[in-house]
């Protein structure tokens, strides 16, 4: 059978199940809709936090950043992880014993603030449709690669199979179809790890062969291997440190208060029974990330080492030691019709030289070669993990299935993260603010309302990303982290936070936040209107745009604290409210508001 | 003991904790992974060093137990001060 026909019947019948999913999880109440009635098994509930979180990005873009970044991606790897810990020590367990629906209903009822729950619905709304415009593009995309399908209708019948299981069965349905899109995806990103790890160094657990030695007898261990070979060729050793560890610090952290505070993964904490079972949650969900998690690096490495031995076949300088344009492999083909992989025979040999040309020592020494410049000069990071059966020689129905993952990956996150914004509207500002005597009935058909719109934004915005879209991952977890997070924690934390300290503390830590990345990036992200280039020697102390968010987190808190000091405490019933959300007892009086 | 009192004690028990487990946090990931990154460097663990172990899997593996470890830990906390759920 050929590869599209059995892309197409693996695809199908992944859709075919969260259809079906779908009809048997309908939602009948708000309860429901909103947070799956509360009766969602840890374990389960960790399994659909995992697939939520793990977006597009996380099962295509990630190993490929690993490969060409090495060690310097471990803030990823940590930020995107260790965030967990935060979540399950900080905030889950306490947000779980408050027991209502919304992130934003906790903030304007800790703070007795309809201002304060604002402020958090627009962060939480624009955090999400940042969010939700990327993995709308990567549906598109992974339709487009391996369905053969236009872009347009890629994304079309992604908003089609959204828009069935998560207007009908609210959170419900996306919680028992994430679930199903888990187990898609993490099998399909772990069937090719195992097969080429196997491969290249004999150890069938990826984990453990990143750690191994060379399969081929040379008794050297892989990442030295790679070490090596890619200083011959001008770059930076793999496992060295490149960026200043300032910046690193700063960026783990943002990255992992961001994670934190990212609403559509803190409400799925609401839809366990119990206070305990939001903390053990925690932890099923980070297992079912850190499988993939800790696979990754080991894609990461060996994607980048089979990349550089099929062109560097030889000896570096040896005039048969590169590639025959000629004879190149037909993955190599493949995605030179996609554009991802773009060569230029610069010095007209016929043969591939791919090096560091902007590493002038080295540029200077491959002059002396015959080489004029490094040839090939596009490699698109989002190849290594979509061509990477193609390259370790993987049979067809691998290649099928890490079709099926991608899109699971893009369609689950999508769904999360409509879900969160369709909330916020319903319940936050409906229900919330507007029309708060609205009927059970009519804020359930508010909400599906909503999410229809959500979907139709979203899918709007994935045909037409603006030109910030690619921008836009540093500005969600700024905002997470310096907005949201610090509320949370201070509003479980610090029994006399007040509204004026946690209003002035979430202001500056948005305002100083988005200023930063405005700066270097352009006001709203309008190219010309930056007021300084992005680069390291502009960035105040060396720290980035994308690690200001614990720079504003910190600012956050220091604020509040400064402001709540000088201002009224907070009354008598909001301290007893602080009190009773710190101890789980009673946490079932709370599922039937 | 009060009710008052007895949940001052739970809530000073439950900080406690969770300032342990987020010292170990912070040792694996920022001490290991970053500040002392080349310093571990310098020692192997099979094909891995030691640093960048820990940067791109120990941290990681690190931070599961910590969560287990902590809701075993308060659900035992939780019973002790009487605070639990039925």
């Amino acid at each position: 059978m050929d590869l599209k026909t059995l892309t197409y019947i693996v695809v199908g019948a992944t859709f075919a199940l969260y259809i079906v999913i779908a009809f048997w999880s309908r939602a009948s109440t708000t309860g429901e809709f909103y947070v799956a009635g509360k009766g969602i098994h840890p374990i389960a509930n960790g399994m659909a936090t995992a697939a939520d979180w793990m977006s597009a990005a996380s099962f295509i873009s990630m190993a490929g950043l690993i490969a060409f970044l090495g060690y310097d991606a471990s803030v990823y790897l940590m930020g995107w992880t260790g965030g967990y810990v935060l979540l399950a020590l900080l905030l889950a367990p306490y947000l779980r014993k408050f027991g209502k629906f919304t992130v934003p209903e906790f903030i304007g009822d800790r703070y007795y603030s309809k201002a304060a729950r604002l402020v958090a619905v627009i962060c939480l709304i624009t955090a999400s449709i940042t969010y939700v415009i990327g993995q709308m593009k990567g549906v598109g995309v992974a339709f487009g690669r391996f369905l053969e399908v236009p872009f347009e209708i890629g994304v079309l019948v992604g908003m089609g199979i959204v828009f069935i299981y998560a207007v009908m069965g609210g959170m419900k349905g996306i919680t028992y179809t994430q679930i199903a899109q888990y187990c898609v995806l993490i099998f399909a990103y772990t069937v090719p790890a195992i097969f080429i790890a196997l491969n290249l160094t004999g150890n069938p657990i990826p984990q453990i062969g990143l750690g191994s030695d060379m399969a081929d007898g040379s008794g050297v261990a892989l990442l030295d291997k790679l070490d090596m070979i890619v200083t011959d060729l001008g770059f930076a050793a793999y496992t060295a440190q490149k960026g200043t560890t300032l910046n690193i610090f700063l960026l783990t952290l943002s990255l992992m208060i961001g994670t934190a505070g990212l609403p559509h993964v803190i409400v799925r904490f609401f839809t366990v029974p119990k206070v305990s079972d939001a903390r053990i949650s925690a932890g099923w969900a980070l297992v079912f990330i850190a499988i993939l998690y800790t696979t990754a690096p080991a894609v990461g490495a060996m994607a980048r080492l089979n990349l550089m031995n099929t062109i560097q076949t030889g000896e570096v300088g040896a005039v048969d030691g590169n590639l025959v344009y000629a004879e190149r492999p037909d993955w190599f083909k493949n995605w030179e019709k996609t554009g991802l992989l773009k060569f230029e025979d610069k010095n007209g040999d016929g043969r591939i030289q791919y090096y560091n040309d902007k590493n002038d020592d080295f540029a200077a020494k491959a002059a002396g070669f015959g080489w004029q410049g490094n040839e090939m000069v596009k490699v698109d990071r989002d190849i290594m993990v979509l061509a990477n059966p193609e390259i370790a020689n993987l049979p067809n129905w691998v290649i099928a299935l890490v079709a099926a993952g991608g899109l699971a990956a893009a369609l689950s996150t999508a769904a999360g993260l409509l879900l969160a914004i369709s909330s916020a509207v319903s319940h936050d500002l409906i229900k919330g603010m507007i029309a708060p005597d609205i009927s059970e009935k009519k804020e359930l058909l508010a909400s599906r309302i909503a999410m229809a719109g959500a979907i139709a934004l979203a899918g709007y915005l994935g045909m037409n990303p603006p030109g910030f879209a690619a921008q836009v991952v540093a500005l969600a977890f700024g905002l997470a982290a310096s907005s949201i997070f610090p509320a949370l924690m201070m509003g479980i934390f610090n029994k006399k936070m007040n509204r004026e300290g946690a209003i002035a503390g979430m202001l500056t830590g948005l305002l100083s936040t988005l200023i930063y990345i405005f700066w270097f990036k352009g006001w709203f992200f309008v190219p010309g209107t930056e007021m300084a280039a992005n680069s390291p020697d502009n960035w105040f102390m060396g720290i980035s745009p994308e690690s200001f968010g614990a720079v504003g987190a910190m600012l956050n808190f220091i604020v509040a604290i400064a402001v709540s000091k000088v201002t009224t405490p907070p009354p008598e019933h909001i301290q007893h409210l602080v009190e009773d959300i710190r101890v789980p007892k009673g946490s079932a009086a709370a599922v039937d508001h | 003991m009060s009710e008052q009192k007895n949940r001052q004690e739970y809530w000073k028990a439950n900080l406690k904790l969770v300032a342990l487990c987020l010292s170990i946090w912070f040792v694996v990931s920022y001490l290991f992974g970053i500040i002392l990154v080349d310093q571990l460097n310098a020692i192997s663990l099979g094909g891995y060093q030691l640093g960048f172990w820990f940067a791109q899997q120990g941290s990681i593996y690190v931070f599961v137990v910590l969560i287990f470890f902590y809701a075993f830990r308060m659900n035992k906390i939780d019973r002790q001060f009487d605070v639990h759920e039925d």
